[in-house]
């Protein structure tokens, strides 16, 4: 039985695109012979930590795990009576269950539900809870809506922001200071996200009574963070989505670090060989190689801010800012139909969001009338900047190429690839929508050393991965420093 | 091998170790005992991740191997190196003899250097492993340690294969600065670890910092739980706000007020922007 729900848990976790192998089901398995199986916590932790390899897919994992390993708590009267069906034909949230007294009802619940959480009391909050979604969600039996539905009802009826004023106000609400007021403040509100948390899980259980687990769980799978569309990213995906790319940009600069040590060493020291030799009795065994001069790679990223690029700028701009705290050379350039630099916005210990606010209001990058012009812009930048551009830099480009059908400009492209090491083009868009409309892109990306598509994490770090990775067959270990005897005389 | 019966047991005796684990933490270690699997650490900087097998050792009355990643690791730092010194000497010394012989002898353990993970899996008595900052050595060195995880074996191409005479308790630590390959992650049992709770917190500073009050702990906890909350380039983190109740104690604060937080906080903080944002907000 237990292996049909595991089973039927690890495709969900597969469908909502956490890779679990067959070995890592099987581990899962096996663990739970040495779980207490009754222990809700640990049974969760084995699954836990056999199922899933990523911080980034335990979201996905608690929400599969709620919907599938939900808590069997006794129900105590609902179960009985279950009037729910009757409620259905009325729209608002009242039903019209025998002896309702409406606002009384409500009333004695609410207050109940102050003293539980002024007391932190969770096992009577839950029970309230039971009550609440009972009287105030008027779940119906097989409408296909969300839980969200059910959630606003529920904390619509509760007037849940009332509560938060009721518990500041009470008598343990009071503080002395100014400092503890805000730390009892922050752990209210804390207290209160977590009724709605309880809420929700709550009307998530009826919806799995009522639906089965397959379908509740589909209803809720979300993309994960790396498959996040990066145009139409949310606030909150925004938010998660930064502080993976700072490791991500610590990654890109080993990487590029790394390659510039893999390269050949540099040419044989003849005095240091000659004298490590001396140990050897003369044989020259261990040749010296001088250092090889490190070659610092140079930056220039040009990132388009105008309005059809919004969320994705706030994220390139993320991402040059991350940059410039890894590499001692990134110049970073914004623009819309005119282009300025703002490497000096994004310095270290500048602070993001302060950066961003700068960029839009003191960095000139608005000619005519703030649509972009790619043609324009590329221009100035080879007028004022191309100079500086030297074998080693590296130019990076991102924006849509939506040019509004102005001059494409396309002689510019080629002078940079000719003077740079290489030009990249980062393209938010799907690549089957490059070139329609008043896109461009064909007449830039021809000319680039590389034009990705990146619209979601796990793009960026491959391009990440390409860029900064050695190509084939120069990936070989170091060479050996030392070529210990044993490779010596054997040969 | 086996020596907790079930992870409640574990926890008692990290408890004792001065290791305040949670349940998830327990039953994770608990498993990995059982099954024999080593355990990938993962989790912001300085909660406790090393200490965990530091404390794990202690509980064990087990030697502490560790090997600390660093980029460029190789094997000859990480697995063994053979002493070619010692063999030169010894080819030196014996000239005219028969070469097959020799070479025989060369290539023997009594010229083999061992590096942590060979001495982790050859030493009689079973042993921790640590193998620390995983994420800072390149994929390819990563597959220098599969066989060592999977198995509990390495193989020299000169000797054979060198099999474990005890099993070692493999813990691995991780900071995510690179996404590590599944390969190494299949192998392991995942475990994230992430800022405690402000109960667990309390109970880590009580159990760590000498001559803390209960009330100070509690409100240490509760105010780095509060500077946790915004938005930070680095957020302070468990040994952080050791290192501040440690001050706070030194400083002879016994209620904490806003000054004091506001004077205190390069202790909790290691940026300066992070800095005069907190401290901003405190102000008003």
């Amino acid at each position: 039985m237990l292996l049909d729900v595991l089973t039927g848990f690890i495709q969900e976790l597969r469908a909502a695109g956490v890779p679990v192998s067959m070995v890592e089901a099987i581990d899962a398995t096996e663990a739970l012979r040495f779980t207490d199986l009754a222990a809700r916590a640990a049974f969760k932790a084995t699954l836990e930590t056999t199922l899933v390899k990523n911080v980034r897919h335990l979201e996905a994992f608690d929400t599969a795990f709620e919907v599938y390993f939900a808590h069997h708590r006794p129900e105590p009267e609902s179960s009985g009576e279950k009037p729910v069906p009757g409620a259905s034909q009325q729209m608002p949230g009242q039903s019209d269950r025998p002896g309702a007294g409406g606002d009384a009802d409500l009333d004695e619940l609410l207050e109940a539900l102050f003293q539980a959480l002024l007391s932190d009391d969770l096992a009577g909050i839950r029970a309230l809870v039971r009550r609440a979604v009972d009287e105030f969600a008027g779940i119906e039996p097989g409408r296909p809506v969300g839980g969200t539905y059910y959630l606003y009802r529920t904390l619509r009826r509760l007037g849940i922001e009332g509560l938060l004023e009721r518990l500041l106000e009470s008598e343990e609400g009071r503080a002395q200071s100014d400092l503890e007021e805000r730390l009892i403040r922050e752990e209210y509100e804390e207290r209160i996200e977590q009724l709605r948390e309880e809420i929700r899980d709550e009307i998530r259980r009826r919806l799995v009574a009522d639906r089965g687990r397959e379908a509740v769980a589909k209803t809720l799978r979300k993309p994960l963070l790396e498959d996040v569309d990066l145009m139409h990213a949310s606030r909150g995906d925004l938010a998660q989505i930064e502080q993976i790319i700072n490791p991500l940009t610590r990654k890109l600069a080993a990487r590029l670090a790394h390659k510039r040590r893999l390269r050949r060493s540099g040419r044989l020291d003849f005095r240091r060989t000659m004298r490590r030799s001396l140990a050897t009795g003369g044989v020259p065994i261990d040749p010296q190689f001088r250092v090889p001069h490190p070659i610092k790679p140079e930056i220039f990223m040009l990132c388009d801010i105008s309005g059809s690029m919004a969320t994705f700028a706030r994220f390139t701009l993320q991402f040059m800012y991350a940059m410039s705290s890894q590499f001692s050379k990134v110049r970073s350039f914004a623009f819309i139909d005119a282009l300025d630099e703002v490497t000096s916005y994004l310095e270290v210990g500048t602070d993001f969001p302060h950066a961003l606010d700068r960029i839009s209001t003191e960095a000139e990058v608005v000619w005519v009338d703030g649509h972009s012009d790619y043609g324009r812009s590329l221009d100035q930048f080879w007028e004022r900047f191309g100079g500086s551009l030297t074998r080693r830099s590296t130019v990076i480009l991102t924006g849509d190429a939506r040019n509004n059908y102005r001059d494409v400009n396309s002689t510019i492209l080629p002078k940079l690839v000719e003077v740079s090491r290489a030009v990249y083009w980062l393209n938010p868009e799907p690549e089957a929508y490059w070139d329609t409309g008043d896109s461009v892109m064909g007449a830039y990306s021809r000319h680039c050393t590389g034009a990705y598509e990146v619209r979601n994490l796990r793009q960026l770090e491959a391009f990440v991965e390409q860029i900064a990775l050695p190509p084939v067959g120069r990936v070989a270990r170091p060479v050996p420093h030392e070529p210990g005897p044993g490779r010596f005389w054997r040969r | 091998m086996i020596t907790f019966a079930a992870p409640g047991d574990v926890k008692v005796a990290l408890d004792e170790a001065k290791y305040l684990a949670d349940d998830r933490i327990a039953q994770v270690v608990y498993l990995a005992e059982r099954l024999g699997k080593p355990v990938l650490i993962e989790g912001p900087a300085g909660v406790g991740k090393t200490e965990l097998a530091k404390a794990l050792a202690v509980v064990h009355e087990r030697r502490l191997i560790r090997l600390q990643c660093y980029e460029g690791l190789d094997e000859s730092k990480a697995l063994y190196e053979w002493n070619y010194k010692k063999q030169l000497l010894r080819i030196q010394a014996d000239q005219g003899s028969d070469w097959s012989e020799l070479e025989d002898d060369i290539f023997s353990e009594d010229y083999l250097l061992t590096r942590p993970l060979l001495e982790a899996i050859t030493t009689d008595e079973p042993v921790v492993l640590l193998i620390d900052e995983i994420d800072r050595v390149e994929v390819e060195t990563e597959a220098l340690l599969l066989e060592v995880l999977s198995e509990f074996q390495v193989s020299i191409p000169e000797l054979g294969t060198m099999r474990a005479k005890s099993q070692p308790l493999v813990l691995l630590t991780s900071n995510n600065t690179r996404e590590l390959s599944e390969a190494l992650k299949r192998r392991c049992l995942f475990l994230h670890i992430g800022y405690p709770t402000v109960e667990r917190e309390k109970a880590i500073l009580l159990a760590r910092v000498e001559g803390v009050t209960e009330h100070l702990a509690e409100q240490v906890a509760r105010i780095v739980r509060s500077v946790r909350s915004f938005d930070l380039k680095k957020p302070p983190s468990v040994s952080e706000s050791i290192d501040w109740a440690r001050t706070l104690i030194a400083l002879g604060v016994a209620e904490v007020e806003a000054s004091d937080v506001i004077d205190t906080l390069h202790v909790l903080l290691k940026y300066q922007t992070d800095i005069e944002r907190v401290a901003k907000d405190l102000e008003v």
